[in-house]
């Protein structure tokens, strides 16, 4: 049940994602180079709508539509958020796509984006192969 | 529903609160927080179950399965926003990356995406909305240090092109 409704959200993340454009190689480019506001307004909204909506769940108490509990997890502040997250950001601007729009990329006909795909999955790898090395 | 307001790329104003709703849609339906780039460590981890590598060895992918249902429907989401609910589609990457630099390219800064993203514990996705929407001083680090990557990077290779063609 949880699988079905996940993939119903991720169809209709998938279509937001293509018509507000922010799986467009475009967009991104003109992001970072501060030509159109567009990316982030829509950023900017989104929090805005995701804080509500967080603030309320947590102030209902609210649990899952099937009884459960939500799960937050939280994430330890370490230097891989700076040095990682710098890393990231070439490869946002390089290949105008971020882990959600790189599949909608793909779903939508962008077929060379599957490079970035392999090319994110061998990064990865070579993380996983690193991580005991690099600082955190 | 007025077919033309569908049908044309969608503003911000639209675009934005549609995507920050997939946070309690999530949280609501599947009860799990909203984030991306963990998919690709549960790709590598069903992709190489025998591996030694503790990062991947250690991933609990089954756990985390919804993950893989929800970039799946990323895929059929995209696609029907694309052929379905555009006037016509419209390109997302360039025209000059329909080449063996371009492909190169994608390789490439695609690393520099996957190992980032790990690195740093999350993408757009899970700091930006969801990080920053609960509050996280971790998540706005993050985020601030993607931008300065992206602006770096768009810094350098303007630098490099100066005066040339492009």
């Amino acid at each position: 049940m949880k699988s079905a409704l996940a993939l119903i959200i991720g169809i209709y993340f998938g279509i937001v994602l293509v018509k507000s454009e922010v799986a467009s190689w475009f967009r991104i480019q003109s992001m970072f180079r501060f030509e159109e506001a567009h990316m982030y307004l829509v950023i900017g909204a989104a929090v805005a709508v995701g804080a509500l909506s967080i603030l309320l769940i947590k102030l209902l108490g609210q649990q899952t539509v099937a009884g459960d509990p939500i799960e937050f997890k939280d994430k330890p502040y370490q230097k891989g958020m700076i040095i990682g997250g710098a890393i990231f950001g070439f490869g946002w601007a390089i290949t105008g796509a971020c882990p959600g729009p790189i599949y909608a990329q793909i779903g939508s006909g962008e077929y060379l984006a599957s490079f970035t795909f392999a090319g994110a999955f061998l990064g990865v790898y070579l993380y996983a192969l690193l991580k005991p090395k690099l600082p955190h | 529903m007025n077919m033309n307001l569908l049908t044309e790329p969608w503003p911000w104003y639209i675009g934005g609160p549609l995507v920050g709703l997939t946070v309690p849609l999530l949280l609501l339906f599947v009860g799990k927080p909203f984030g991306i780039s963990s998919s690709f460590r549960h790709l590598c981890s069903i992709c190489m179950p025998n591996t030694n590598v503790s990062y991947i060895k250690e991933d609990n992918w089954l756990k985390e399965s919804w993950n893989l249902f929800f970039i799946a429907g990323i895929l059929i989401g995209s696609y029907i926003g694309m052929h379905f609910l555009s006037s016509e589609p419209i390109p997302l990457l360039p025209a000059h990356y329909h080449s063996w630099q371009g492909l190169a390219a994608l390789f490439g800064g695609g690393i520099l995406v996957g190992f980032g993203t790990r690195y740093a514990d999350g993408c757009t996705s899970g700091h930006s909305i969801m990080g920053l929407s609960s509050l996280k001083w971790p998540s706005l680090v993050a985020t601030i240090s993607f931008f300065a990557g992206g602006l770096i990077l768009i810094g350098i290779t303007s630098l490099l092109s100066w005066g040339g063609a492009s």
